[in-house]
């Protein structure tokens, strides 16, 4: 799902991008859009905030309710119609308009708009590395730091790499790697709801790969998983915290 | 019945997902298995170019069934085989059964077989009478335990050498000292030799039907399968409609990668081809053969184009090793004949989704299944596919139906969206700062409850953003 070259030019010539923030990002952790907004700026962008949006829908279209997500998709594809880039801090959201958008409107005339809009939708260590060819965003975080790898952003969008570029060139920065980085956390949106002891059980062993690295932070591009891992250690009062990358990156040195 | 079900498993997966002794032995026994199927995929030239060449021949056999079980019939039926096609379970186990009485059938010994749990094969044939020797080692000790099979690879993969020597003890009476496994093997050998020659029957399942020449293929590593199929007087294969793959050469590629998928082995130690009774002359083999081909809601999958695939399925049980929900809650909390990723997806389809659509919910859409099956089955966005089917046949709950129904409304006003949050958070934050967090009045509670409570920041994003953020 690469821009061409040309697209990619373009983007770069302009330097403007559309920020997506999504809902429980804006509801519940909104630093981290700031630092979002903060880290794109550093790097040379002008930010746009399209202020009618809300939520892409994923919730309802995980549980099964197209009927319910599909107006939602339609209603973000007229928000960010015209939009050159959209960078979203979120695997998560990213894959629900890039991967699922062109399925759930797959009879609906607004389905190339999702496939085209789909292409220029990234999640933000996407587009850092990718799209603006930055790894060092000139941040600082003297801190050890473990990563978790959402499952989103890796097995739906292939990010494997981008996350872990861009935390090596944060300045002081200590990234000890935990054993099964890639396996589930546990939230998984409602399932973390309908089956609070299975999701809760995945949450704790979790937890107990992020404690055996010994780091004071773990780090993802979701916050939702975050939000959940958090509720996890909290509950444990265990000595680690969570932080969404782009709350890394957009440290500075004080 | 489909609360009951849906019940269970809530309780069991509870259960077994607090049980840490539980989880210690699945992790311990996957870990080992995670580093064999590693270096097994390295064997590969080409792992990727593998399984999709596997996913090729599968599609094209599920894609030309018809044509393939015909020309599988005809080449058994040349061979001096015979063939039954059962509907479904029922019909399978009638057949076999009368088959077993007209032949004079006392003890049945069985090889390693899911599609003959699926259609509760064992009490059928007990309920008529028959003794029935489960030869697999696994099989055999959950056998014993009077437990289904707890992963259709490995079935007794939930236990350790200390409980199944504790349970040889018990019930095969053998004075055995430490759970060494070369004794334990041994002492479930000495029980089973008797079986295998006192057997009039022999019962198998089959890995892949060979259409163009007519063969069935097992892979075991335990030569019980052999026995089971070349002792006994009469060879019972059974067997799904979508095991048929179009050629023989076919199984140069789905051989090694069902063994490197399922153990991390190059290839399992006995590969059997076996092609109807014995002929004159031919040393060893039973005198009948007969191939069993069950549908059970197979055809129903296939007249199903989005989840056709989930036939191509080679029983591997690579999805459920690696799945987050399996290693937690174990197989038997599933309640049902396949577990993890591929019991999810195709349980629905062959026992009803008004029943067993909670297993499509069961699983955090992390895809960890699709990206390990050596068929490629998209199995994680199949069971976003259930939970579709399930929301649209209209079996889910009216209070989840009306919920999503105002959620919607919210979502598509970007106002009242925003005043809803603002409310939702300063009522919560009320809430919380009087300590009651996950308590019976939190609207929160099944979030909160077992973890701490959620952040509820005084201003959103889009408050920030107007109040200063906006200027570049
Ligand atoms: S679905 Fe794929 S991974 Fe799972 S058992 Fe079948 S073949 Fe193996």
């Amino acid at each position: 799902m690469l821009a061409t070259n040309s697209e990619r030019l373009e983007q770069i010539v302009q330097h403007r991008v559309s920020l997506f923030v999504p809902c429980f990002v804006d509801q519940l952790v909104p630093e981290v859009a700031v630092d979002t907004v903060k880290i794109l700026r550093r790097v040379g962008y002008q930010v746009d905030f399209p202020e009618a949006q809300t939520c892409c829908g994923q919730p309802a279209f995980n549980t099964g309710y197209w009927d319910d997500a599909r107006p939602c998709a339609e209603m973000f594809l007229r928000v960010f119609k015209h939009a050159d880039v959209v960078v979203c801090p979120s695997g998560s959201c990213t894959t629900m308009v890039r991967s699922f958008y062109p399925e759930l409107l797959s009879s609906s005339p607004l389905r190339a708009d999702a496939i085209a809009l789909g292409r220029r939708t990234f999640e933000l260590s996407e587009f850092l590395v990718k799209l603006a060819g930055v790894t060092d965003v000139g941040a600082t975080f003297p801190h050890t730091v473990t990563y978790h790898a959402s499952c989103h952003g890796l097995r739906e969008l292939q990010l494997r790499d981008q996350p872990l570029q861009l935390l090596r060139k944060v300045n002081g920065l200590t990234l000890i790697e935990m054993s099964r980085f890639d396996e589930c956390c546990g939230f998984g949106g409602t399932f973390a709801a309908k089956f609070e002891s299975i999701s809760v059980a995945m949450g704790d062993s979790k937890a107990e790969t992020v404690a055996a690295t010994g780091a004071e932070f773990v780090t993802a591009i979701d916050s939702s998983c975050l939000l959940h891992l958090q509720g996890i250690l909290g509950k444990r009062n265990a000595p680690a915290r969570t932080i969404h990358l782009a709350s890394i990156l957009a440290q500075e040195k004080t | 019945m489909s609360a009951t079900a849906a019940q269970r498993f809530l309780q069991d997966a509870a259960v077994k997902s607090a049980d840490l002794v539980h989880r210690e032995i699945i992790l311990h026994g996957l870990e080992s298995y995670d580093a064999a199927v590693l270096r097994g995929r390295a064997r590969f030239k080409d792992w990727e170019a593998a399984r999709r060449r596997c996913q090729e021949i599968k599609w094209e056999a599920v894609n030309h069934l018809d044509r393939y079980l015909l020309q599988f019939e005809e080449r058994v039926i040349a061979h001096g085989g015979h063939v039954f096609w059962a509907a479904n379970g029922e019909e399978a186990c009638n057949y076999i059964k009368n088959l077993a009485s007209r032949q004079g059938v006392r003890t049945v010994v069985k090889s390693k077989s899911m599609v003959t749990e699926e259609i509760h094969l064992s009490p059928a044939l007990e309920k008529a009478g028959i003794k029935v020797w489960e030869t697999d080692l696994g099989e055999f000790i959950v056998q014993l335990r009077n437990e289904p099979p707890y992963h259709i690879v490995t079935p007794a993969m939930h236990l350790n050498r200390g409980q199944i020597s504790e349970l040889f003890r018990e019930k095969l009476g053998e004075d055995i000292h430490g759970d060494d496994p070369t004794e334990l093997v041994a002492a479930a050998r000495r029980k089973l030799r008797r079986a295998f020659f006192a057997a009039e029957m022999g019962i198998s399942g089959a890995n892949f039907l060979v259409a163009d020449s007519g063969l069935i293929a097992l892979s075991t590593n335990e030569g019980n399968g052999r026995l089971c199929t070349s002792v006994p007087r009469i060879h019972v294969a059974v067997t799904g409609i979508e095991k048929v793959i179009p050629r023989l050469e076919d199984l140069a590629y789905l051989w090694p990668v069902l063994a490197t998928s399922g153990t991390g082995q190059p290839i399992t130690t006995y590969s059997t081809l076996i092609g109807g009774p014995r002929k004159p002359g031919e040393p060893d083999g039973p005198d009948e053969f007969h191939v069993v081909l069950l549908d059970n809601g197979r055809s129903k999958l296939l007249a199903d184009a989005e989840q056709r695939e989930v036939l191509h399925c080679i029983r591997c049980g690579a999805c459920l090793n690696i799945c987050p929900v399996f290693r937690h809650i174990g197989g038997h909390s599933y309640g049902t004949t396949y577990q993890g990723p591929i019991g999810s997806v195709l349980t629905p389809h062959l026992r009803g989704i008004s029943d067993f659509q909670h297993l499509s919910y069961a699983s955090s859409l992390c895809g960890a299944c699709t990206s390990v099956c050596p068929v490629k089955i998209d199995l994680h966005h199949h069971l976003l596919h259930n939970r579709r089917n399930a929301a649209r046949a209209g079996t889910t709950k009216l209070s989840e139906r009306i919920m999503f129904r105002v959620w919607r409304y919210i979502i598509l006003h970007p106002r009242i969206y925003a005043l809803t949050g603002w409310l939702a958070r300063r009522t919560l934050r009320l809430l919380y700062g009087l300590g009651l967090a996950g308590s019976i009045v939190d609207p929160m509670r099944v979030w909160n409850r077992r973890r701490s409570a959620v952040p509820l920041p005084s201003e959103s994003f889009r408050t920030r953003w107007r109040k200063g953020l906006a200027t570049n």
